[in-house]
């Protein structure tokens, strides 16, 4: 438990700025999700706070003094790493108690294994803590891999897309269970996705980061509603926001190059003339694609509508949001 | 009908490759059969003509590999009192007494000792330097692999000479040490490389997420780093093991003394008291156990194969 902050940090592979200039702070106890298309520099972040690199220039504090000297071990942080997770030559329970091992522990193996129990538990994976690392689904390995990061008590969580590789049903338990810990324990999380879900139900801060820029940090409430760019706007929101050029409905601020309509921002009634193609029923919502002159648009309507494709329907915008040419929010 | 599987070959598939595999065997395992069977039959049987498949088996071979006789008149061997043990009556079969005991056992410890002592070495230097060159930045990294790989590019033999004279003058002809270092020098090069392969292919995800975990990076070699390149070091063990255990020309060139091993000793077993074939092929089949019995030992890490399994793309 402790406040994260990365000042100017910069790391470069070769030619590839992996991370430019990075400055952010993770408050104690704050749950932050890194956003950013494939990459944008999000395992490099965690890499360089768990002590696995160097950066080339910047500094990384963990509860107020700076940990560039340290060793991983000795920045007392967990990581659930993106790739390779579980020991192959180690059971389950091997796996799970390998942390707690650590010379820097020195725990007697009677608290051990209640841990494993606890976490296996919690992860669902109490029946296979027999099994080699091996033997297990791609669901199983990325739990157990969870779980050796939840055994331990470090200063900060470090998950790199622990999720990705489960089902539906199990992510969203597994997104409650990871919600919770964090609540009891107070612990700080900084926490790499690429669900929009995930971002929004668990953050209470999100970065977004693109080609290895941190371009906007904030709540989840403010990225979505108060985008700094295009870019941004576009990481949150399903469907994704409508980008039209800024006159598609007349008139338009003075430097604004495109305008932003949220599909919820839509509104069906008056307005421009617009032909749906096609009504998508998700069963709690459905979405209307139109063709609005040469654009296409997407809008969200009540679950039961009656609208059926080929019709003709007149829309305007309802909280738009103003871009200029760089692509800069400018209201 | 059972069902077509990609993996699992066919009745007529195993069929096949099992009578391939079996002939395959008979006819290298012959010799070696003939060798042992040799080992255990009376000096007159070994050299009977047409060969004798079937004998009444005489431990006499290697009663006379281990021990040195000598011939006494009919009317002495008659004086004496009777044989106090098998091997004892063994040899006054044939008009003979013990008078002590040969240097095979203590050419055959020195081969153990040799052997396996230059393989440890070899293994331990191999993995450690294998490590550096796998994970850490040395400069001139490709250049020393290169010099490395190049003293296995001549055969040793011909630096025998300037070997042969260095040793000589510091001292360590004829001494265990200087036959370990002799092939932990010479299997270096392959131990490293053969290494380097194995520990290249082990992700260094592992070793980040045990130092992450609290371990430091020794800890995290030895934990996690070791056992997964286990198969790798068995088998680099056993090539090791075999080529130190094998060397004949440097043993002869070398070691006369104390620490003559095996091999150069074997053949002199044929010229005492005509040619005594049981006694070599005793010799033999009790020469070929250690890397056999080593080989089994390490059978499960050859088999096992290398994990691939627990990585998650
Ligand atoms: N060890 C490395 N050597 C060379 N380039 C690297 C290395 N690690 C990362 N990079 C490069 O740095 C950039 C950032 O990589 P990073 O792994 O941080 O992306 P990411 O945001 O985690 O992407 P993803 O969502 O695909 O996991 C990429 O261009 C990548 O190719
Ligand atoms: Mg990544």
């Amino acid at each position: 438990m402790a406040e994260v902050r990365l000042s100017n940090l910069s790391k470069s592979f070769g030619a590839t700025k992996a991370l430019s200039d990075v400055t952010m702070t993770i408050p104690d106890g704050a749950f932050v999700v890194l956003l950013g298309p494939t990459g944008a520099g999000k395992t490099t972040t965690l890499r360089l706070i768990a002590g696995l690199d160097r950066p080339d220039a910047g500094d990384v504090q963990i509860a107020g003094a700076s940990v560039l000297g340290d060793t991983p071990a000795q920045r007392d942080v967990a990581m659930v790493f993106q790739q390779y997770s579980l020991y192959p030559h180690m059971s389950v329970r091997d796996n799970l108690a390998f942390p707690l091992r650590s010379p820097v522990l020195n725990l007697p193996e009677a608290e051990i294994d209640r841990q494993i129990n606890a976490v296996a538990g919690v992860l669902r994976i109490s029946h296979k803590l027999d099994n080699k690392a091996t033997q297990l689904s791609g669901g199983e390995m990325q739990r157990v891999s969870i779980g050796r990061a939840l055994v331990r008590n470090p200063r900060i969580y470090l998950m790199d897309e622990p999720l990705s590789s489960l089902d539906a049903k199990l992510r969203a338990e597994l997104r409650i269970e990871l919600k919770r810990i964090h609540a009891e324990m107070g612990a700080t999380f900084l926490y790499v996705t690429h669900d929009q879900i995930e971002a929004m139900t668990m953050a209470t801060h999100v970065g977004v980061l693109d080609a290895g820029r941190l371009v906007q940090f904030g709540t989840p409430r403010d990225i979505y509603d108060n985008p700094h760019n295009i870019y941004v706007a576009t990481r949150l929101g399903q469907p994704r926001i409508n980008i039209l050029p800024a006159t598609a409905f007349g008139q338009a601020p003075q430097t604004a190059a495109h305008i932003g309509l949220r599909p919820e921002h839509i509104a069906v009634g008056d307005g421009q003339a617009a032909t749906i193609r096609r009504v998508e029923r998700l069963g709690d919502q459905t979405r209307l694609h139109l063709v609005m002159g040469s654009h296409d648009l997407i809008t969200l309507t009540d679950a039961h509508t009656s609208h059926s494709a080929g019709e003709t329907v007149h829309i305007r915008p309802a909280n738009p949001l103003w871009f200029d040419a760089a692509g800069q929010r400018i209201a | 009908m059972s069902a077509y599987s990609i993996t699992e070959p066919t009745l007529r598939a195993k069929w096949v490759a099992g009578s391939i595999v079996v002939l395959y065997a008979l006819i290298t395992l012959l010799p070696l059969v003939w060798i042992v069977l040799t080992g255990f039959k009376t000096p007159p049987d070994s050299i009977s003509y047409p060969p004798k498949v079937i004998f009444s088996p005489s431990m006499e071979g290697y009663v006379n590999l281990f021990t040195t006789r000598s011939r006494i008149a009919a009317d002495d061997l008659a004086a004496l009192p009777p044989p106090e043990t098998w091997y004892d009556q063994i040899v006054r079969d044939r008009d003979m007494v013990i008078v002590g005991p040969s240097k095979f056992g203590e050419r055959f410890l020195n081969s153990v000792i040799i052997g396996f002592g230059s393989t440890a070495l070899s293994i331990i230097l191999g993995t450690l330097a294998a490590y550096a060159f796998s994970r850490f930045r040395v400069p001139l990294k490709d250049d020393l692999l290169f010099f490395i790989l190049s003293t296995r590019m001549m055969p040793p033999i011909a630096v025998a000479i300037p070997i042969f004279l260095m040793y000589r003058s510091l001292g360590l002809s004829d001494t265990h040490l200087g036959m370990i270092l002799l092939y932990t020098g010479v299997n270096i090069s392959l131990a490293v490389w053969l290494l380097k392969g194995f520990i290249d292919e082990i992700p260094r995800e592992y070793e980040e997420a045990a130092l992450i975990d609290g371990y430091t990076r020794f800890q995290a070699f030895r934990k996690v780093v070791l056992p997964q390149a286990a198969t790798g070091i068995a088998s680099t063990a056993i090539f090791c093991l075999i080529f130190a255990w094998n060397e004949y020309a440097f043993a002869v060139l070398l070691t006369s003394g104390t620490a003559q091993t095996a091999p150069p000793f074997i053949p002199t077993i044929i010229g005492v008291g005509g040619q005594d074939w049981p006694a070599v092929g005793a010799g033999v089949t009790l020469f070929l156990l250690p890397v056999m019995i080593f080989t089994i030992l390490l059978r499960k890490h050859l088999l096992r194969g290398i994990t691939f399994g627990a990585v998650r793309k």
